[in-house]
């Protein structure tokens, strides 16, 4: 039988100054400012994706990440070669933070046959499962089910794996989560589920609050219903992500059983790049938060800890703008996709197409 | 006749019906406190309160289930699907129980029950939020589809809707949600099963519903500066089907060309060829030709996309085609 152990508050494990690696060790400087880079980078790139689709190079649906930063480059650092990552459509962060490379996730965006998947799936659809990054999915909570099934295949096929299944808090209230989050907990039991789930609570899906959507707010507490043990997490707190995400994903990977945090964070943005009035929230809230924006939390750690001064910092945020820059120009010179390409992918084997 | 939108003539459709009649309440994602994803329940909260306009969480089946629960106690609940993308989620509900209750209960239960939500493509959302699902709901009997194009259609096909005893599958084309219109006052119903003439012709019928309809319109003027007289039929509803009004028009133009968004495999298009060669087999003078969506999942690159849906050139070239001008 799993035994529920719920560990109750947000835990905060130490703050940057202080991180502890799965080693035991601190986290040295040179780590710790290159997630800086990271974070800056992921930021940077997602406001430049916001002025592209102002300028209408971008079409469709456009969901950016600003203000979770902090949530993704924490766990995606315990991320080891082998290991899988699926989420939604606020994808873009995850993509950058496993390896690809920024110009193919621009490009993509950007509709050209240079992108991450041909021009094929847009913003909402990121893969490169060459990084273990496996997408990218429109339908809410429709992913769900896919990352535990692709743990069970993990160890199925004797992988020492885990997957990241990253979900939001409006996700979490559709039927596909429940029944997904039941067979995890119930394959783990053999050993057969290294799943970490990690709910990225924002607050808000789309216009409605944690509060409005369910009158049991404590997220992580679901999974109790299910034999899965979990904990939660200051999401905007790189320190305390990154102290979590090492000790947890070591746990899964050992156990092979399944994992839930609930990362407390928030959108300090719009919920699409096309939202322009939003009556949900106050303008007072977004301010607040604002101020624990993770990666001026993390600069004034980094500071005060003495890793790096001002200058050291603004020199790291150039390097991520150039970057981001590099990303926007290969995308405005890339080509669009070939006409052919239309037709191409449907089938592994084209037999019996229909075309 | 006063002009409105394609979306104020929805909202004011089902807000004069919630006017009327206390037993209509609204559920959906978002439609309340945020005003609805598609601005078309903006205001209604605040007009009819919480327990008329019920803000949802993301849980389709669920909520599309507890309306046909709703709708067997009397109530006229109206679903707002965010976009008919996501009533795949619902489809066990709207399937197996809206559209079978009143069969399996011998008759005892009814569902009247409203889904509604823009459906079609054509602005850059992909595979997974690009779905015309016309002729997959049109497959089930206990199901009434329409497919309204206009402001006028919209508002008078609505209150049918709405005071209809059935379940009515509301397909607004999302794309036109901004398009103008004369729209009667008052109580100015559409029935659904009565196919529109959009346009009168002779030598060719062009068939379509939805978005596609003011493609053809456009088609239609451009097969006139050729010296081509095209009739356009608007079907606005796809179950219950108007086979009359396109085999009384084939029988005087002798050639029809069907317009959908949706893929061809299947389909509605399908199903009006089959139609018009059983029952006007003997006025045709051309095979009837099929202009579809490619075979293919929805591409995100706008070039693509393009590619992947009826284009004026394609339609025309479909209307050489039944001429034999080619
Ligand atoms: C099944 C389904 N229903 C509705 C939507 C529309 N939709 C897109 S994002 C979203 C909110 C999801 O919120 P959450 O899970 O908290 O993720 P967040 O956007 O906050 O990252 C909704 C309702 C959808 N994509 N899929
Ligand atoms: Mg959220």
């Amino acid at each position: 039988m799993a035994t529920t152990e719920r560990r109750g508050k947000q835990r905060s494990d130490t703050d940057v100054a202080g991180v502890v690696d799965r080693n035991g060790s601190r986290v040295d400087d040179a780590t710790l400012l290159d997630l800086y880079r990271k974070m800056t980078e992921v930021r940077l790139f997602e406001e430049a994706a916001q002025r592209g689709f102002r300028q209408g190079k971008i079409g469709g649906y456009l969901h950016v990440y600003s203000g979770q930063e902090a949530v993704a480059t924490g766990f995606l650092a315990a991320h080891r070669e082998g290991d899988k990552a699926i989420t939604a459509y606020r994808d873009h962060a995850h993509a950058l933070l496993l390896g690809s490379e920024p110009g193919a996730v621009m490009a993509e965006l950007y509709g050209r046959g240079t992108g991450l998947v041909k021009g094929k799936g847009g913003s909402m659809h990121l893969f490169d499962a060459a990084n273990g990054m496996m997408g990218g999915y429109g339908i809410v909570g429709g992913h769900i089910p896919l990352g535990v099934g692709m743990a069970y295949g993990m160890r199925y096929r004797g992988e020492p794996g885990v997957v990241q299944l990253y979900l939001g808090d409006g996700a979490i209230h559709n039927g596909a989560f429940h029944e997904a989050a039941n067979l995890a907990g119930l394959w783990g039991r053999d050993g057969l589920n290294p799943t970490l789930f990690i709910i990225e609570n924002n607050q808000y899906g789309m216009g409605t609050s944690v509060e409005r959507a369910t009158a049991m707010t404590d997220l992580a507490a679901k999974f109790d219903s299910y034999g899965i043990a979990h904990e939660k997490v200051d999401g905007m707190d790189l320190g305390a992500v990154l102290a979590c995400a090492h000790r947890v994903v070591d746990q899964v990977r050992e156990t092979g059983r399944p994992y839930a945090v609930e990362a407390l964070t928030y959108r300090i943005v719009p919920h699409g790049a096309g939202d322009f009035f939003e009556k949900y929230r106050t303008k007072e809230e977004v301010r607040e938060w604002r101020e624990r924006d993770p990666i001026g939390l993390l600069e004034r750690r980094l500071i005060e800890s003495g890793a790096a001064d001002e200058e050291r910092l603004g020199a790291i945020r150039a390097e991520s703008k150039r970057a981001v820059e590099a990303a926007v120009r290969f995308a405005d010179e890339s080509p669009d996709p070939a006409i052919e390409e239309l037709y191409t992918d449907v089938y592994a084997d084209e037999v019996g197409s229909g075309r | 006749m006063p002009v409105m939108t394609y979306r104020e003539a929805l909202k004011t459709a089902m807000a004069d019906e919630m006017e009327r009649d206390d037993s209509v309440v609204m559920l959906g994602e978002d439609i309340g406190v945020y005003g609805g994803t598609h601005v078309i329940t903006d205001g209604l909260l605040e007009r009819f309160g919480p327990k008329r306009i019920i803000d949802t969480p993301i849980a389709e089946g669920g909520f599309t289930g507890a309306a046909i629960g709703m709708a067997m106690t009397g109530l006229r609940p109206i679903v707002e699907m965010m976009t008919w993308n996501f009533s795949f989620l619902a489809a066990d509900q709207i399937i197996q129980n809206a559209a079978k209750l009143r069969y399996f209960s011998g008759g005892q239960v009814t569902v009247p029950l409203v889904i509604r939500g823009p459906n079609g493509g054509g602005v850059q959302l992909s595979a997974q939020h690009t779905h015309s699902l016309e002729g997959f709901y049109g497959h089930f009997p206990g199901l009434k589809v329409v497919s309204p194009a206009t402001p006028a259609d919209v508002k008078g096909m609505m209150l049918t809707a709405i005071r209809d005893p059935d379940p009515v599958i509301f397909l607004e084309a999302g794309a036109l949600y901004g398009t103008k219109g004369e729209v009667a006052d008052g109580d100015a119903t559409v029935p659904f099963g009565k196919a529109r003439v959009a346009r009168e012709g002779t030598d060719v019928t062009l068939i379509a519903y939805g978005r596609q309809v003011n493609l053809l319109l456009k088609v239609a003027e451009t097969l006139a500066a050729e010296g081509v007289s095209a009739e356009v039929i608007d079907l606005r509803s796809i179950r219950p089907f108007d086979a009359a009004t396109i085999v009384e028009s084939v029988r005087k133009t002798h050639r029809a060309v069907v317009v959908q968004e949706q893929w061809r495999w299947f389909s509605v298009a399908s199903e009006v060829a089959a139609v018009i060669q059983e029952e006007a087999f003997d006025d045709l003078d051309a095979p009837v030709e099929r202009v579809s969506g490619a075979e293919v999942p929805a591409p995100y690159a706008r070039n693509l996309e393009l590619a992947a849906f009826p284009s004026e050139a394609q339609i025309v070239a479909a209307v050489q085609r039944v001429l034999y001008r080619t």
